[in-house]
């Protein structure tokens, strides 16, 4: 608290601070990208410890307790504190295991269209040219088509399974690195610094990776947040077609799919996923939102 | 593209027949040597080109139709779920966008930027459900009229009812514009900030011109030229939109074609609704163009 109140009575513009503690400082005065921080590390704790956390095995059966409602609700029981599925699961156990599918998924798609989007925007942008061409002509290709689209035929004629659906998913997310890191680079590689670095002898690919990314990454990284909200959503998009992780696996958008024929008898097993779909979601959105003010206030909308 | 991914997918479009015990192997090859599926994959890609430049996409194996035939008749069932989402998604998203720029930092901006966010982060499906719940399960009774709301489908008869279409279409359309009103206010709300503090603005309030008139006749055209290109990025996502909320309506449109052609291995009829819905994109993105231009006359295509 007292080194909060004490960062608070440094002004911006203080030379010494460096440029990434003021960020810091900027992200920890912002109570909403707090708020999203808190949740996001509340699903990356369950995900990381679902065997600790939940009590009960989210596979185990009991069909003689099937569509218990929520504990607080007449006829519920303590031990499955809200309520269970058609098959006598455990609702709880069961979200908390299905946010290892949703961060597995998150974090592989930002890996993958990460890597891919940024080394492409990056190449694009400072070698210009044909390969500049090349690459812009394909992302407004795929910017123009309906790549959930075809990230859904792709699973479903692969067939189904986690790594069929990170690899769609991902194969859908590059384009939006390429289009901000293009432009990023494009503006920087006029700019002194990379220039000197050039006159003194520096080798393209060292300029790109000692000089460009360092530049170019705060702009990825807030991109990179809000693509694992979505990766988060078209995850459970696809497993609610019955085209995401095998029904085995909980996972959020699988369980609304099963709760969604017992709406009119057993709301709470359709309600509890969504909302954890939808609370975490919020979480990564809210986190971005704070970087993106805290990383680079100009571009605060 | 799209055809060599779906050419390389394990099964194929004989894959039902494959499992028939009565269907021999003999069978098998005369099916496909009359589907042409023994010819090299190139020929079959031109042939298949060749045909859908004149408009046949070819025969759809599930439904035993023509594909075009089976595009075109659920088409309207798609435009006019999307149309009206498109039109209330713009609507509520410039009008939500405008509000909340003028009254920036107001209760009612910050309710509005509560909704976008809400908006935005709520998976389309689990709202539909919750809407499904409220409105068609449950029922909602207020000032003593009892709210319900048909749950699937179109219309309740063949006949045409338009009181009885509207009703049909109230839930899926809000479902399918609800993330869009959210983004499309979002953006209107910083587009609009901007212009407001620009000079023009301040000399058109200056001459003495109403603020209403500063709003709407100086402020909304040019807060508009942005949000024209963001709406031409998010129509795909429009589509994709609607294949979800058909499923869960039960609307007999495109998007559930595409849904049960899938579970078929159909690609004739996979194929035609991807090239329809570019097709589709890329005329919509022309006519963005075309407002680009009306809005901002310093656009001149040459």
């Amino acid at each position: 608290m007292t080194a909060a109140v004490a960062a608070a009575g440094v002004p911006d513009d203080v030379v010494s601070v460096t440029s990434r503690t003021a960020s810091l400082r900027r992200l920890r005065r912002d109570p909403a990208a707090l708020i999203g921080a808190a949740i996001v590390v509340v699903v990356a704790v369950c995900a990381l410890f679902a065997p600790l956390i939940a009590r009960v095995d989210p596979n185990a059966q009991n069909l003689t307790a099937t569509l218990l409602p929520p504990a607080w609700i007449a006829g519920g029981v303590h031990e499955h504190p809200l309520g269970t599925d058609n098959l006598g699961r455990d609702l709880l156990a069961r979200i908390i295991w299905g946010s290892r599918v949703s961060a597995i998924v998150g974090l592989s798609v930002v890996a993958i269209g990460g890597t891919i989007g940024v080394t492409a925007g990056l190449v694009a942008g400072y070698r210009r040219g044909r390969v500049d061409a090349v690459i812009a002509r394909i992302t407004d290709v795929q910017l123009a088509f309906p790549l959930v689209l075809l990230a859904v035929a792709i699973v479903a004629v692969v067939g189904p399974g986690l790594w069929t659906v990170i690899a769609a998913i991902g194969l859908t997310s590059w384009v939006q690195y390429v289009r901000v890191v293009r432009a990023e680079t494009m503006s920087l590689r006029e700019r002194e610094f990379i220039v000197a670095a050039e006159a003194a002898g520096a080798a393209p690919g060292r300029v790109v990776a000692r000089h460009l990314l360092p530049n170019v990454a705060s702009a990825a990284i807030v991109l990179g947040t809000f693509e694992i909200a979505r990766a988060i959503v078209l995850e459970s998009s696809l497993s609610f077609l019955g085209l995401g992780v095998p029904p085995t696996t909980p996972s959020w958008g699988g369980m609304l799919a099963d709760g969604r024929q017992y709406l009119d008898t057993a709301w709470w097993t359709a309600l509890f996923p969504g909302l954890a779909i939808m609370i975490a979601v919020m979480g990564v959105n809210l986190l971005g939102d704070g970087l993106r003010d805290a990383l680079d206030p100009e571009m605060r909308a | 593209m799209i055809f060599s991914i779906l050419q390389a997918a394990p099964g194929g479009p004989l894959t039902p027949y494959l499992q028939n015990p009565h269907i021999t192997q003999a069978d098998i090859d005369r099916l496909s040597h009359n589907l042409g599926l023994d010819q090299p994959k190139y020929v079959q890609y031109f042939k298949w080109l060749w045909r859908v430049v004149q408009g046949d996409f070819g025969w759809s194996m599930s439904n035993s139709e023509p594909v075009t035939q089976a595009i075109v008749e659920r088409l309207p069932a798609t435009l006019e779920l999307m149309g009206s989402a498109f039109t209330l998604s713009i609507g509520m998203g410039v009008l939500f966008g405008i509000v909340s720029a003028i009254r920036q930092y107001s209760w009612l901006d910050y309710l509005i930027t509560t909704f976008a966010f809400f908006g935005q982060s709520m998976p389309v499906f689990w709202f539909a459900l919750m809407l499904q719940l409220a409105f068609s399960v449950v029922g909602i009774t207020a000032f003593g009229y009892h709210l319900a709301l048909p749950s699937a489908g179109i219309a309740t008869q063949d006949n045409f009812d338009l009181g009885d279409r509207i009703q049909h279409l109230i839930m899926p359309t809000i479902v399918l514009s609800l993330a869009f009103i959210a983004q499309y206010s979002r953006f209107m709300r910083s587009s609009m900030l901007e212009v407001i503090r620009t000079d023009y603005m301040r000399t058109a309030a200056a001459k003495g011109v109403s603020q209403r008139a500063v709003i709407l006749k100086h402020g909304l055209k040019n807060a508009l030229i942005p949000l024209v290109t963001v709406i031409a990025l998010t129509l795909p996502g429009l589509f994709a939109g609607a294949v979800i909320t058909e499923t869960i309506f039960a609307w007999p449109g495109m998007g559930r074609l595409f849904i049960n052609a899938l579970g078929q291995f159909d690609f004739a009829v996979l194929m035609g609704y991807l090239v329809m819905v570019s097709f589709l994109v890329v005329f919509c993105n022309l006519l963005a163009d075309i407002c680009y231009a009306w809005l901002d006359p310093r656009v001149k295509y040459t």
